[in-house]
């Protein structure tokens, strides 16, 4: 039963980590100005020289991390809880027993 | 609660998967380029933000009022959600910030009533933790006031003149661009959903493991 | 019991030991000064003060004196354990809360009395030029600081860690009271004083002071009974 929990759980993971790496893959092309009010990128006058992709990265790296880092703890926890809930619950039973 | 967390699950999983192809496909805005991106995650995970502290508030007030332990349990999980979206929030913030700004941080009236909220919901958990026996009514009472701030944090921009954009960016979306918004809303609704059920169900293992362990001791 | 009758013995007699033994006060106005003499120390340029920081110092004194404050008189009753006797006393729980409330704001308005005229001394900040607008701000922000203060210093009383939750859960709700304390402060210390930017301050203090007296007085009886 652990074992397919932990399957499950490893399945869930490559999907969630693979999706957005698939996305990536795809080459992402500047699209032409569809609706009024869109410059396309490359006839905006140069102002920052300050690249874009990093901040994207890690605006959403961060994002995904901490929502798997707290998902990860909540799994974590609940392992912790359970073992220990069996083991007080079998300590009881015995115990009132006596 | 039980039966329906793998569709939830499942949902949420999906809605993430696609929701990168959603952004990268989604047209690029005139002033800011590629960083404007970033709004896409950051505006959906400030709402549902608004909506956790909201959560939080009106439980909080229940389990003050009726002493219901139900209550209790999903006021705190709402809390340790706002703290994680919060935090989303503030760091994505700056990332934008600082190529469409020029600064990474500006005191104005949205970003400081932000950090503000987002203390006071740490002070909440902060008391949890250190405040000792009956500290769930007191954080309680930390949670109302939390939540009395949302509507300020939200109504800052258009009270004040903030180097934020208002809350007039939202209705005025571009067809091409409020599709991708929507869709990471929904996502993050969902995900919102499937932590508050995660967490209760974590906290109501650990209270009734408190109790076996209270009736151990007996 | 009637409501005022309770208000008025509970700060009666909040007043009265507090004029007896006089500790908190002296203890107060003394770290109010230290608290201007090491803000001096890092915002004077010149041998004068930064502009706006005037404002600043007095307001920022006025919290941190204020937590001393309410420390020192919760702690004073949990070890006399008057807090318990209070709240067993058929007594209304808001009652209570206002008598205590009114004690802790006498408290902080009398340090204030000592401290903004230091402040204006100091600090050549014509703080009282347009008095009635000075002495406003003071009293909406006092409230405002107070009403919440007392609510928490009285939830954290019997808690341990009190002392160092208090300013933890403090000084974030009470952000918005400083800054608006601050802000309108600031525009009196203008050399044209902007009397409309102050009051628009003012204003926000008076609502947040609503709204936060509504939030404790709501809380106050069921976060203070046990069980």
């Amino acid at each position: 039963m652990t074992s397919f929990r932990f399957v499950r759980a490893l399945l869930i993971a490559i999907l969630l980590v693979g999706a957005p790496v698939a996305a990536m893959a795809q080459a992402p092309q500047p699209q032409p100005p569809q609706q009024e009010g869109f410059v396309p990128v490359d006839q905006l006058p140069g102002q920052e020289a300050l690249p874009a992709a990093p901040l994207v990265a890690a605006a959403y790296g961060v994002a995904w991390a901490a929502v798997l880092i707290y998902l990860f703890s909540i799994w974590k926890r609940l392992g912790t809880v359970e073992r220990e809930l069996t083991e007080v619950t079998r300590r009881l039973e015995s115990g009132g027993r006596r | 609660m039980h039966k329906s967390f793998p569709v939830l699950l499942v949902l949420t999983i999906g809605l993430f998967a696609y929701a990168p192809f959603a952004i990268i496909n989604a047209p690029y805005e005139a002033t800011m380029g590629l960083v404007q991106k970033i709004f896409y995650f950051h505006v959906p995970t400030a709402i549902t933000m608004f909506v956790a502290a909201f959560t939080c508030g009106i439980a909080s007030a229940i389990f003050l009022f009726t002493s219901r332990r139900g209550a209790d349990r999903v006021g705190f999980a709402a809390a340790e959600i706002t703290v994680l979206l919060g935090l989303i929030v503030l760091v994505s913030g700056p990332l934008w910030a600082r190529k469409a700004w020029g600064v990474w941080w500006q005191w104005d009236a949205r970003l400081t009533s932000t950090l503000v909220m987002w203390l006071v919901f740490q002070a909440y958990l902060l008391l949890r933790r250190f405040g000792g026996p009956g500290s769930e009514k007191l954080s309680a009472a930390v949670a109302m006031f939390g939540a009395a701030l949302v509507p300020f944090v939200y109504w800052s921009v258009n009270l004040w003149r903030t180097v934020h954009p208002t809350t007039n960016v939202i209705p005025t979306l571009a067809p091409s661009m409020r599709t991708p918004f929507l869709w990471c809303l929904a996502a993050f609704m969902c995900l919102f959903v499937l932590l508050i059920a995660a967490r209760v169900e974590l906290e109501k293992r650990r209270t009734r493991l408190d109790d076996l362990y209270l009736a151990l001791e007996d | 019991m009637n409501f005022f009758s309770t208000v008025a013995l509970v700060a009666h007699k909040d007043l009265l030991v507090e004029t007896r033994s006089r500790e908190v006060i002296y203890t107060s106005v003394l770290f109010a000064i230290s608290c201007i003499l090491v803000f001096s120390f890092g915002l004077v340029k010149e041998g004068r003060i930064v502009a706006d920081a005037a404002a600043a110092i007095l307001w920022i004194t006025i919290a941190f004196a204020g937590t001393l404050a309410l420390n020192r008189i919760f702690d004073r009753e949990r070890q006399n354990e008057t807090l318990r006797a209070l709240l067993l006393a058929p007594a209304s729980r808001a009652a209570i809360y206002v008598g205590k409330l009114a004690g802790v704001l006498g408290l902080l308005i009398l340090v204030e009395v000592i401290v903004a005229p230091l402040v204006v001394l100091m600090f050549n900040a014509a703080l009282f030029r347009h008095a009635s607008y000075m002495l406003a701000l003071l009293v909406a922000g006092s409230i405002g600081y107070a009403s919440v203060g007392t609510l928490f210093a009285a939830m954290l009383a019997r808690s341990a860690g009190r002392g160092a939750l208090l300013p933890v859960l403090l000084y974030p709700i009470t952000v918005p009271v400083i800054i608006g304390g601050v802000r309108g402060t600031a525009a009196l210390l203008q050399p044209e004083a902007d009397l409309a930017i102050a009051r628009a301050w003012l204003t926000m203090l008076i609502a947040f002071d609503a709204v936060f007296l509504t939030l404790s007085l709501w809380t106050f009886e069921p976060v203070m009974t046990e069980g």
